[in-house]
């Protein structure tokens, strides 16, 4: 299992315990989210902190984990390294997702603004 | 000086992934600042994707070579394959797949960045068909730090 989770501040935690989301990740990434996802609070925080790298399969596999979630609950993306930012960035996917530069900064979005 | 290296590896997903990581520590033992090598890397890793996915689909898989070439101003960054030639012997155009933050999730793109994401961070792009490979060289402008 490549995700480990738990629950904070009434949302379920997912930690990426990858250092790469890449081709050869891609579909055990999407499966492994489909089984920790499957029921549990409305709102997601993937914890990519320990993620160093991801290609273009690797986010269509967080794009596909959203679509999983379904309508009524939400997939926001925290602790962004720099070239996980960057390829969200050039794809414009950052558009899609709430990013927050730390786990704590999406668990306390107020003191993040501040 | 041009300052040259060479690997090759098997077009699969876990050789492709040891494969590029070898190349981008290269990189870097070399001289190239991380931050631009982290965008080598983002290109190499579609390019060498691309021969695993699309020109080994249909035959036996082969291997996938990739050279870097070192100049002072900048690098090339070779990848060749022995599997088939890009449809019409053409690079595809790496159109950016649509992304708007209102359109319905289910719509949202799951892939079709791959060719945009090398569009966008190499300079220069060239392909050439040989008779039983193909030869995709991407350019970075580089500044050395050391």
């Amino acid at each position: 299992m490549s995700l480990t989770s738990t629950e904070a501040g009434g949302a379920q935690v997912v930690t990426v315990n990858a250092q790469r989301i890449d081709a050869a990740m891609a579909i055990q990434f999407k499966e492994d989210m489909r089984t920790e996802t499957e029921a549990g609070p409305e709102r997601v925080i993937l914890d990519l902190s320990h993620v160093d790298f991801i290609d273009s399969s690797g986010l269509g596999a967080i794009v596909a984990a959203m679509k999983q979630l379904g309508k009524e609950r939400k997939l926001d993306l925290a602790g962004l390294t720099p070239m996980v930012d960057k390829v969200f960035r050039l794809t414009r996917m950052d558009t899609v997702f709430n990013l927050y530069d730390t786990l704590q900064d999406a668990l306390d979005p107020e003191h993040a603004a501040n | 000086m041009v300052e040259t290296f060479a690997c090759s590896f098997k077009a699969t997903e876990i050789d492709a992934r040891r494969g590029v990581v070898s190349v981008v520590q290269r990189l870097k033992d070399m001289g190239i600042a991380d931050t631009r090598v982290d965008e080598v890397q983002i290109a190499l890793a579609e390019a060498v994707n691309n021969v695993v996915e699309h020109a080994y689909a249909e035959s036996a898989t082969g291997d996938v070579l990739i050279r870097c070439n070192l100049h002072p101003d900048r690098l090339w960054v070779e990848i060749r394959d022995a599997g088939a030639p890009f449809p019409d012997a053409k690079l595809p155009e790496g159109k950016p797949a649509h992304v708007d933050p209102n359109m319905p999730l289910d719509d949202l793109p799951e892939g079709g960045f791959g060719w945009f994401l090398i569009r966008e961070l190499a300079s220069d792009i060239q392909y050439q068909r040989n008779t039983d490979n193909n030869q995709l060289s991407l350019c970075f402008e580089i500044q050395l730090t050391q």
